[in-house]
């Protein structure tokens, strides 16, 4: 893997099964009665978040802290600051206090590429969402859900599945991430939007498009609902919520075309009433839930790979076959190899 | 420094890239024409074969004094003028404050004549403060010292419609030429690169081609309507250049220029998400580029114009979203339109003159610029090795701002010497 993840595109298949796999060895730990492993101690990771996220900083946070890293948490949403100022400022003032790796949430899309590309700190950089650009670990964690529920296998990939991505592609940091990643997995995927939410160009992304939801539904393994800003209405990019929600939204009765084992994903936090019911949001078939628990065993994949720990992730040998076949991720690696 | 009324001789220089002759110069003016002349006491250039053309004008200049010092002067973006090979700018009204009564385009023309390394003709803002509400007192600064005939709102655009076609109208009275910076603000909300494939990719909200063509359209219809001249600034999308290319086979006063870094560079730059390549109107694609060169080549496009927009470190050394537009251009120009026009086979250097030197002087009014490399005609010169190759290195711009897309790249040609009115202002590629 390289240093940095700014981009799911920058994955490699093998790269992404790799991480959704040391994901799973993550999971069996923590549920265990003592969920810390000793991997990051000595380690120093930031999360620096130049926009409000409390859900993706928690779960960065425990994936650290899990990995027994130390952690710092940044907020530097407010600044007085102007807004180019503050992000070299502050990289150079967390460089200064070693920052191993920087989680970064901020609103200007290249900003987690301009932090690993400038100079300005010598760690990793992980990408915690930019702009309307990416957010990986929010796809692989996506991934690491679908893998488990429609494939259920260690070591593979999500070839032939069918995956629909519905809402606001336009503005998705989300859906983009996802685009890349699920295709690198072998995964089919649709987008489904009103034209005003996709953006001009999509049509050179490795997808397909549809502007009608049920015409998909009924070949959807997953169906994944994005959220929709309900303030979009006042840009024209749909007419009212309510018909928003008639043409573009998922309750029980179209839930109920889709095929029997398929789930319906969400990434957080839910529009009731918008883009999804709360029928459909409570229902079995849903796993927004789960997501926010894989969501922390990817990060700790992350950060494992990225910062190569001390010691192996595992403390005894791997139990399936396949996990000893891939490449170690640097259980005996040192900073100074960086 | 050479006296005015001193002699210079330059010995094998290549006319508009034509066969080596000796120039000499006195008085200020062209003397002498032809092979092996004589002339004791001057002193003596060796071109050694380089490209003599007529001082190049550049329409666009963002020479930022009064109000941003801290990125260019009057002086050291005339420096940078003359190192890039011009004797004369025109230096946009975007200020602060902005250039919109006599008193401030009189403030910028004296700092340019006493200075003295390249003639600065300011541009007039269209509207005051170029809020685009009221127009601001284009007579008064036609009848000033500075004698404008060029005015812009640049940076921003005339967008309305009723204002627009006033100020078309109005400065036909004094031979002037409204040069529209075409860019629809309602389609452009937040737009920070080329809308397309890539920024699609990038996640960076969309600039669309439409937003300047849309504008242009209606800018040619209403010059054509009310019958005056207009001028569009930085042309930058194969769209736009269609339209020109209509508005002129009907025959109306319809202008343009583009961009050297519209010649050379596209959209696929931005993915390194570096703000050195921000910039308004935002690079296009490689189909932009293509025919905005044929354009230049068969003339629909006039000429060649820098928007030479000097920033700080500082507004560049950050995230994309956080970062100026604008790049510095004055003293890259001749080497990327020798590049991408020259060495393509696309333009001769007679062409690189009238594009770069004849047009726009002819464009701004502008007098004693932008003439015939022939006796008697004022000494506004730049002689340029083309065989030189070398890579931009921006530690040596006379700007005071660096902000240059081409810094590492290979260019060829350099500026040798410049001549204005016959005293030199660069010698062997150094400031006198
Ligand atoms: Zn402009």
């Amino acid at each position: 893997m390289k240093r940095h993840l700014i981009s799911a595109a920058d994955l490699t298949r093998d790269d992404a099964v790799l991480i959704l796999d040391t994901a799973e060895e993550m999971a069996r730990f923590a549920d265990r009665p003592i969920k810390k492993l000793p991997t990051l101690r000595g380690r120093t990771i930031v999360n620096l978040f130049f926009e409000d996220s409390t859900r993706t900083r928690i779960s960065f946070e425990a994936a650290a802290k899990r990995l027994s890293a130390d952690v710092i948490n940044f907020s530097a949403k407010g600044s007085s600051v102007s807004k180019g100022e503050s992000l070299k400022d502050t990289a150079l003032t967390l460089e200064a206090m070693g920052a191993d790796a920087v989680v970064i949430r901020h609103g200007d899309s290249g900003a987690p590429h301009r932090l690993a590309t400038s100079g300005w700190i010598g760690g990793s950089v992980v990408n915690a969402g930019d702009g309307t650009h990416e957010h990986p670990t929010q796809a692989l964690l996506d991934a690491f859900t679908m893998r488990r529920r429609l494939v259920g296998a260690e070591g593979a990939g999500l070839d032939g599945r069918r995956i629909t991505i519905v809402g606001d592609i336009l503005h998705s940091r989300v859906a983009r991430s996802n685009v890349h990643l699920l295709s690198t997995l072998g995964a089919h995927v649709t987008l489904v939007a009103p034209p005003t939410l996709l953006p001009i160009g999509v049509e050179s992304w490795p997808c397909e498009v549809s502007y009608d939801l049920d015409a998909v539904l009924a070949k959807s393994d997953a169906v994944m609902m994005l959220r929709v800003q309900r303030e979009r209405m006042n840009a024209a990019f749909f007419p009212t919520e309510r018909e928003y929600a008639r043409r573009y939204g998922l309750d029980g009765e179209r839930m109920a075309r889709m095929p029997e084992r398929s789930i319906v994903m969400h990434p957080g936090p839910m529009n009731r009433g918008m883009e999804i019911t709360a029928e459909v949001a409570d229902s079995p078939r849903c796993t927004a839930v789960e997501q926010v628990a894989n969501g922390v065993s990817i990060r700790m994949a992350v950060m494992y790979l990225l910062l190569g720990g001390a010691e192996p992730a595992r403390p005894a040998p791997a139990p399936e076959g396949g996990a000893a076949s891939r490449p170690h991720a640097g259980g005996s690696r040192t900073k100074e190899d960086h | 420094m050479t006296e005015p009324d001193d002699k210079t001789l330059i010995r094998g220089a290549r006319l508009l890239g034509g066969e080596p002759q000796d120039v000499l110069l006195a008085d200020g003016t062209v003397q002498e024409i032809g092979r092996g002349i004589e002339a004791p006491g001057a002193e003596v250039v060796e071109a050694q074969g380089g490209i003599l053309l007529p001082g190049l004008v550049d329409l666009h200049t963002h020479l930022r004094e009064p109000g941003r010092e801290d990125s260019e002067t009057v002086l050291t973006g005339t420096r940078a003028a003359a190192k890039g090979g011009y004797t004369a700018v025109h230096a946009m009204a975007n200020t602060f404050p902005v250039a919109d009564t006599a008193g401030v385009v009189e403030q910028v023309w004296r700092l340019g004549k006493e200075y003295g390394y390249c003639d600065v003709r300011p541009v007039g803002a269209v509207t005051v403060g170029l809020e685009g509400k009221q127009l601001a007192e284009l007579g008064a600064m036609h009848d000033s010292a500075a004698g404008v005939r060029v005015f812009s709102d640049d940076g921003k655009c005339v967008d309305d419609a009723v204002i627009m076609r006033r100020a078309l109208e109005y400065v036909k009275a004094f031979d002037g030429v409204v040069a529209q910076h075409a860019q629809e603000p309602r389609l452009t909300e937040g737009a920070q690169m080329n809308e397309g494939t890539v920024s699609a990719e990038l996640g960076l909200a969309g600039w669309p081609a439409v937003a300047e063509e849309s504008i242009i359209a209606r800018d040619v219809l209403l010059a054509a309507h009310v019958g005056s001249r207009v001028h569009i600034c930085h042309l930058s999308t194969a769209g736009s250049v269609e339209i020109v290319r209509w508005a002129k086979s009907k025959g109306w006063n319809v202008t343009a220029e583009v961009t050297p870094h519209h010649l050379l560079l596209t959209d696929e730059m931005v993915r390194s998400y570096n703000p050195v390549y921000k910039v308004n109107p935002p690079l296009r694609t490689e189909a932009d580029v293509m025919a905005l060169r044929e354009a230049l080549a068969d003339g629909t496009i006039d000429c060649v114009a820098t928007d030479h927009a000097p920033h700080p470190h500082e507004d560049k050394d950050c995230e994309w979203g956080a970062a100026a537009m604008g790049m510095v251009g004055l003293e890259t120009a001749l080497s990327v339109v020798q590049h991408t026009m020259v060495e393509t086979g696309l333009l001769d250097w007679a062409q690189v003159a009238d594009r770069m030197s004849h047009r726009p002087a002819a464009i701004g009014r502008l007098e004693g610029h932008g003439r015939p490399v022939a006796h008697g005609e004022p000494a506004n010169l730049v002689l340029v090795d083309a065989a030189y190759r070398g890579q931009v290195d921006p530690a040596g711009f006379a700007s005071r701002s660096a902000n240059t897309p081409y810094e590492g790249r290979e260019l060829p040609g350099r500026v040798t010497h410049t001549w204005l009115r016959g005293r030199a202002t660069v010698v062997d590629g150094v400031l006198r």
